[in-house]
């Protein structure tokens, strides 16, 4: 059995998370902290990936990270290779399916440390950034690694999207879901069941995980 | 003698609130019922909530002047508030709940070991290591003194930090901050319900209602002992 896509999965999956988890843990925090004006349609952008089909999804990334867009222009003369059909890409693609998690869950969790502690942090000489950092991440904590680990679940078993910006490219960006399916269409189907297993327990894993996270910070509080 | 001036005005939803104070060194009560606008007043002073038109300045120093454009941020401020909740941060131990507001030009040792002579003063220097989730009242209530007073503050504004506290303690820790307020010599707001309380602690006495100052004197211009100022709402 090739357990290759499978590594490629939890390398492309890791990476995506740490992408989603910068991008996403900033906006969750402005969204939860900060009061401006277009605050709602940002919240419907981060929002959009759960809802948009996974193809109209990939043809703006594609519009926007493709060999002619200003992106991927600027990436390709850097670093001398495309973002599309790379590892890069399905790094990106699977980012994107886990930004809605992050954000909307990061939120949650920020929104959810009583005000009076903020409070209390800036009246004592806080900036609010250390405030932030000090007081407000670390009673939220919880809910932000339960945010974290969906975003992973997420990226884990990104389809759609991947196969869109990245292609299906044995080794390269041929992970697991994709690779289930080639398997499945080629009718060889024993080559599947393996990943079809570590997909499930993983996922399964992580939402039983994600349960216990918030069920207990519900009590602490 | 550094004086803090209070004028301002702020409106939300049907509440106008509209006050002009001033406060000396030592202890000021702010009386009045629920919904006076005492904790907005206090609020407003200390920066966490900002007023639709006013001036508040410590002495020269002009902390917020809506019309001239002035506004401090809260943190550099430098009051020690206490909150009715406390406010302890749950993740942090006693000591390093009452090093947080110290400034950080000190090192971490130093500030610690600081912490430690507070928490005794305040007779918590047991806990020094524990969590407040571990604290009874009176305990999470010393703490939270020693955590306000850490900060060399310029101005203490106290939201009925006693409240919750039977009558012995209280009295206790009354005298506790009178003397302390007495040694930093800056002004003081202390939000009370108990007319005992505000008799006890009070060198003046302003009393709110509505969003407006009824009345500024003594503790002679408190209402009659025994009487709260909910009417008799809150146990003594």
């Amino acid at each position: 059995m090739d357990l290759g896509p499978l590594a490629l999965s939890l390398q492309i999956a890791t990476l995506a998370t740490l992408l989603a988890a910068v991008v996403g843990l900033s906006v969750a925090t402005l969204l939860a902290n900060v009061r401006f004006p277009g605050r709602d349609i940002v919240d419907v952008l981060f929002t959009a990936p759960l809802v948009l089909p996974p193809t109209v999804l990939g043809y703006f990334l594609l519009v926007v990270l493709g060999r002619r867009s200003f992106i991927g222009e600027l990436f390709e003369r850097v670093t001398g290779h495309t973002i599309v059909f790379t590892r890069t890409g399905a790094v990106i693609a699977a980012a994107v399916g886990a930004l809605p998690f992050i954000v909307r869950f990061g939120r949650a969790a920020l929104e959810g440390v009583d005000a009076v502690y903020m409070h209390a942090a800036r009246t004592l000489g806080a900036s609010p950034l250390r405030a932030l950092f000090t007081v407000q991440v670390p009673l939220a904590r919880r809910g932000i690694v339960a945010a974290l680990m969906l975003g992973f679940a997420r990226s884990l078993g990104d389809f759609g999207v991947t196969l869109m910006v990245a292609g299906d490219i044995p080794g390269e960006t041929r992970t697991a879901s994709l690779a289930i399916y080639g398997a499945i269409q080629a009718q060889r189907e024993g080559e599947a069941y393996a990943l079809v297993a570590v997909l499930t327990v993983a996922s399964l894993t992580a939402l039983y995980a994600v349960g216990k996270l918030t069920r207990r910070e519900r009590t602490v509080r | 003698m550094t004086v803090l001036d209070v004028d301002v005005a702020l409106r939300t939803g049907a509440f106008t609130l509209e006050v002009r104070l001033s406060a000396t060194p030592g202890v000021t009560v702010l009386f009045g019922p629920s919904g006076a606008g005492k904790s907005t007043v206090l609020a407003l002073v200390s920066g966490l909530a900002r007023p639709d038109r006013g001036r508040i300045a410590l002495g020269d120093d002009v902390w917020l002047d809506r019309a001239a454009g002035v506004e401090r941020p809260v943190h550099l401020r430098k009051v020690a508030y206490v909150f009715q909740s406390l406010a302890l941060f749950p993740h942090l131990t006693a000591v390093e709940n009452t090093a947080y507001g110290m400034g950080r030009e000190a090192p971490r040792e130093a500030r610690a070991a600081r912490a430690r002579e507070l928490l005794a003063r305040f007779h918590v220097g047991h806990l020094a290591d524990r969590r407040p989730d571990t604290f009874s009242g009176g305990e999470a209530q010393r703490v939270a003194l020693a955590r306000a007073f850490a900060m060399a503050p310029r101005v203490v504004l106290m939201d009925e930090p006693f409240s919750a506290l039977d009558h012995g303690l209280r009295r206790e820790l009354l005298g506790v901050v009178t003397e302390i307020v007495k040694d930093l010599g800056v002004p003081t707001l202390f939000i009370t319900h108990h007319v005992g309380e505000a008799e006890t602690i009070a060198e003046r006495v302003v009393l709110l209602e509505k969003g407006r100052v009824t009345g500024v004197g003594g503790a002679d211009i408190l209402p009659e002992r025994r009487a709260t100022a909910d009417g008799g709402g809150r146990p003594p």
